[in-house]
């Protein structure tokens, strides 16, 4: 999906999933899975007379993002109040931070490199997360609202974007590097549910800027996206133009539909947050941070090309995702084989993790278990079509390797009589490919293929390929009188 | 029972008066005269005695006691204590029970002093005399027919009739000083950051202080030096070390240098009120102190800054109450959330609330905010400086507390601008966070009339120091005598 003149620009919000307790008081912050409303205290309900208090660590750990996405730190930490009433945010207003009115983002600029394409960031803020509302059945049958104030005060960080994307894809692979960057920095887990969500904004040539709100996750960015570019497409096409709003991204109907109109736009009225003082950030606090960074995902890249002499593609795709890139490094020290390593994450691992939609913290397998069969094929103990068999059923049972091999009695066959007579089996079974491989050698081969299958590949190849052979030559012998 | 907090808590500890008995008599007072004067909303009585005894038991034990030890304090309703209803005089939190005590409670407890109600003001301390309340107004012990002050009209009101030996009031805009100078009594507010706001219910976060109400400066400054100390639960609170303020208590002004800002004696001061304050000035010079006219050109823009800076953070503040967690709820449910929050703010607040909430949504809307809230913090900011520059030459500043002596119950309430003018000589102090205290300054006419001095930051000890020396060689009648 790429239109001409498409330019998209993300708003996203991430969770500081790392740290105990929300951003302006002490209540915890580990509220998934939870009996609602019981990680709640005066302060994040907004009682009166309670005053918020900033929680430091929240603050060192936005700025540790601004750091790595190579943002301008700003001088000082102003909060401001962004007033709109809402069910789920407690004092009918966000303590946010606002680039207007005196105000100054945590950090300004900034830029994140997405397949040989530049995004620059506009500004990095910090904030708290507002409750969630939940409906009996769906909004439309419910007769009423719940509401879970566990996620109230939950620091959250807004990252935006320039215009700079151009198709749905690149968004997906904006997010997926900023999750990657954010993992390698240990500020956020991009697997826990709804601890990343987006809003995108979205301009064909043509036509004015539409909001989109309410994206949940990274595929449905994608989606939203290109129903968007779709609608707005066959609009200017029919002459109707694009006028400015925000729409509401329908996960269930997969359609976007419109909240309001630019004449509608909400006032929230910012003003500065007159219960917390500015909270000076001295360059000191940001070399400090610096020199406490750790690796973050592009430096991991060249590294892993370097140390390991990986294709840059190869190192690319293993960095995309710190959890991969942990497993990867976790073989490679168990095992100096990192090539073959690379190979076997990119060619059965990351397929499995596509095809089951499931994050590699839920795979049953350790670096270890892989190693341990990557050893086994190496040593010629199984084959490499039942390594890759022993990894499958590793990864579905989580059994471990040496378990899956006595059990399945899948070793490699070396006994020469058991080998002698699969091989005659196969020629029996054959007897036209025997006649014409008699004539023709190459298709031994054909032969070789189907001794493989009916073994489950567990004879011992170079074994079985020399007894073709000979019994070939056999045949051919005795044939020849 | 018109002793000083002072005096008291001597005699308590000497054993020569009983906690139980002191708190019992001041309830016998409050019986007598809480129905002509009105100034609680709640009182907690039995409460109250079963801390009694326990002081009571710690004296006899011989264990060492608080600074307020046994002393009864009457707290305005919109300081929260923990399971005593505050209500901030509003509909809205009638029967609101906070489920934390404010930081100054907290301290009021350990010092061992004793809560013996909270106590009447204008609903959610927006007015100047105390007849906003959803619980009826508050008279003045000097004049049942007038005004207390407001807001913290109760607290004044109960300290001025011995119905409370000490009030705790909050201060936006004068709200502790112009009922201390309504009612003859001693009110201080702090500088900005001096004491903990933590369980203030907030009216303008940024302008606001909790400050003693009292019969004399000793006990102002008793009481001040319980409640101050920096808290981690308020980021606005400042981290400077505790003060014994009774040390300043000092008769003596000898080369106090006072300024007399010439925009305090403007258009609406009553001649009687300049006649009185300048007598006090003189006073003060007869004793040691040198005077001399100034001029702070920016004050005259002080009121339609405090108001609009004011209304713009209460519109935000007050966003709160929509009756979903706590508070007014309209009895019928059956409406969708927005219905729900609209009808309940409609009928739990009070009309001038509604009348700040709309005129400060309207300050901070799109297209007027520079107009209006921006414009108002750049006015905040020269008052500011105006005030350093003065005190780069004065010690303290002076000036009438009130333009006016207090008013009779209803003669304002028609005309908002009217009721707001009042506020003219008390807001500077707020906008510039500077501490300010009102002492009696005499009667006329039979009504009280208060002085104001205002020093830089941070300097009470020179406020208290001045309005001691005041205090002490020109007394006025704090209290209301038994009729």
């Amino acid at each position: 999906m790429k239109a001409s003149g498409t330019r998209i620009g993300l708003e996203v919000h991430c969770q500081l999933t790392n740290l105990k307790t929300k951003l302006f008081c002490s209540c915890s912050s580990d509220y998934r899975g939870k009996a609602p409303n019981i990680y709640i205290c005066p302060i994040c309900m907004g009682m009166p007379g309670t005053l918020p208090v900033l929680n430091k660590k929240a603050v060192e750990d936005a700025m540790m993002v601004a750091i790595a996405l190579g943002a301008k730190i700003s001088g000082e930490m102003l909060f401001f109040r962004k007033n709109y009433f809402y069910p789920d945010m407690p004092k009918n207003f966000q303590i946010s931070q606002y680039d207007k009115a005196g105000g100054v983002p945590l950090a300004l600029g900034g830029f994140v490199q997405i397949d040989g394409k530049g995004v620059r960031i506009r500004r990095i803020q910090l904030e708290e997360d507002p409750g969630k509302l939940s409906y009996e059945g769906t909004i439309e049958s419910s007769t009423h609202t719940l509401v879970d104030y566990n996620r109230a005060g939950i620091a959250l960080i807004e990252i935006v974007t320039e215009p700079d994307m151009s198709s749905p894809k690149e968004a997906r692979l904006f997010l997926e590097k900023l999750r990657s960057i954010l993992e390698h920095l240990g500020v956020s887990d991009g697997s826990l549910e709804g601890s990343m969500r987006c809003d995108a904004n979205i301009s064909l040539k043509g036509g004015k800027r539409v909001e989109v709100k309410n994206i949940s996750s990274f595929k449905e960015v994608e989606r939203a996206l290109s129903f968007e570019i779709t609608r707005q497409k066959s609009l200017i096409e029919r002459g109707l133009g694009v006028g400015q709003e925000t729409r509401h991204w329908d996960e269930v109907r997969r359609i976007t539909v419109s909240l309001r109109t630019k004449e509608e736009e909400q006032d929230y009225r910012y003003f500065p947050e007159p219960d917390l003082v500015p909270f000076v950030i001295t360059e000191e606090q940001t070399r400090d941070i610096e020199r406490r960074m750790p690796e973050l995902p592009d430096k991991r890249r060249r590294r892993f090309i370097e140390q390991y002499h990986l294709l840059p593609q190869s190192a690319e795709i293993l960095t995309r995702v710190k959890a991969i890139a942990d497993f990867f490094e976790g073989c490679a020290k168990l095992y100096n084989k990192p090539i073959d390593i690379s190979n076997w994450v990119i060619g059965e691992l990351l397929p499995h993790i596509r095809d089951k939609s499931i994050g590699i913290d839920e795979l049953r397998i350790t670096p270890k278990h892989l190693v341990d069969i990557l050893k086994l094929m190496d040593d010629g103990t199984i084959s490499r079509e039942t390594a890759r068999f022993v990894l499958q059923n590793t990864l579905s049972t989580g059994k471990m390797p040496y378990e899956v091999i006595e059990e399945r009695g899948v070793k490699r066959v070396v006994d020469r009589d058991y080998v002698k007579k699969m091989v005659e089996k196969v020629l029996e079974e054959h007897p036209r490919a025997v006649k014409d491989a008699l004539v023709d050698r190459k298709v031994a081969n054909y032969l070789m293929g189907k001794l493989m299958k009916m073994t489950e590949g567990r004879l011992d190849p170079k074994l079985a390929g020399e007894m073709i052979k000979r019994r070939l030559s056999e045949l051919s012998k005795s044939a020849t009188f | 029972m018109e002793l000083s907090a002072y005096k008291l808590v001597g005699r308590i500890r000497a054993k020569e008066l009983r906690v139980e008995d002191y708190i019992s008599s001041l309830y016998d007072r409050i019986k007598r005269m809480e129905k002509s004067v009105h100034a609680y909303i709640t009182l907690t009585k039995d409460l109250a005695l079963k801390r009694a005894r326990e002081i009571d038991k710690k004296i006899e034990r011989g264990d060492r006691t608080g600074r307020l030890c046994g002393i009864g304090i009457a707290v305005k309703d919109n300081i929260c204590t923990k399971g005593i209803r505050t209500t901030c005089a509003s509909h809205m939190l009638e029967s609101f029970l906070p489920p934390y005590d404010a930081t100054v409670i907290r301290h009021i407890d350990d010092e061992d002093g004793i809560v013996l109600g909270k106590t009447n003001m204008d609903e959610f301390a927006m007015g100047s005399s105390t007849e906003y309340s959803y619980f009826g107004p508050t008279r003045n012990p000097w004049d049942f027919d007038r005004v207390p002050g407001g807001s913290s009209g109760g607290s004044a009101a109960a300290v001025a009739s011995s119905m409370a030996t000490l009030a705790l009031g909050s201060d936006t805009g004068g709200s502790i000083r112009c009922p201390a100078s309504f009612c003859s009594t001693v009110g201080l507010k702090p500088t900005y950051g001096l004491v903990s706001r933590y369980g203030l219910i907030a009216y303008a976060n940024s302008l606001e202080q909790i400050g003693p109400i009292t019969g004399n400066v000793e006990d102002c400054a008793l009481l001040l030096s319980c409640i101050t100390s920096h808290d981690s639960l308020d980021s606005t609170s400042v981290n400077k070390p505790e003060e014994d303020y009774t040390k300043h208590l000092i008769d003596d002004v000898n080369g106090i240098r006072i300024g007399v800002p010439r925009e305090f004696f403007g258009e609406g001061t009553q001649d009687s009120v300049e006649k009185m304050v300048w007598n006090g000035v003189l006073g003060l010079e007869g004793i040691g102190a040198n005077y001399e006219e100034t001029t702070l050109k920016s004050l005259q823009y002080a009121l339609p800054a405090y108001y609009i800076i004011a209304m713009s953070e209460a519109s935000s503040n007050l966003a709160r109450y929509d009756g979903l967690r706590y508070g007014y709820r309209i009895p019928d449910k059956s409406y969708d959330w927005g219905t729900v929050f609209l009808k309940d703010r409609r009928f739990g607040f009070g009309f001038e609330v509604k009348r700040r909430i709309i005129l400060g949504t309207f300050a901070l809307s799109a297209g007027y905010h520079d107009e209006y809230y921006l414009k108002a913090q750049k006015v905040r900011t020269l008052i500011k400086r105006d005030f350093e520059m003065a005190f780069k030459k004065f010690d303290v500043l002076i000036g009438p507390t009130m333009p006016i002596p207090p008013f009779r119950i209803g003669e304002k309430v028609r005309d908002p601008l009217e009721m707001y003018m009042c506020d003219v000589d008390t807001v500077p102090s707020n906008l510039a966070g500077i501490p300010s205290i009102s002492v009696q300054c005499g009667f006329s006419k039979g009504l009280p009339i208060g002085i104001q001095m205002m020093a830089p930051p941070f300097r009470e000890d020179v406020l208290l120091r001045v309005a001691f020396s005041f205090q002490r060689n020109f007394p006025t009648l704090a209290k209301v005598r038994d009729k």
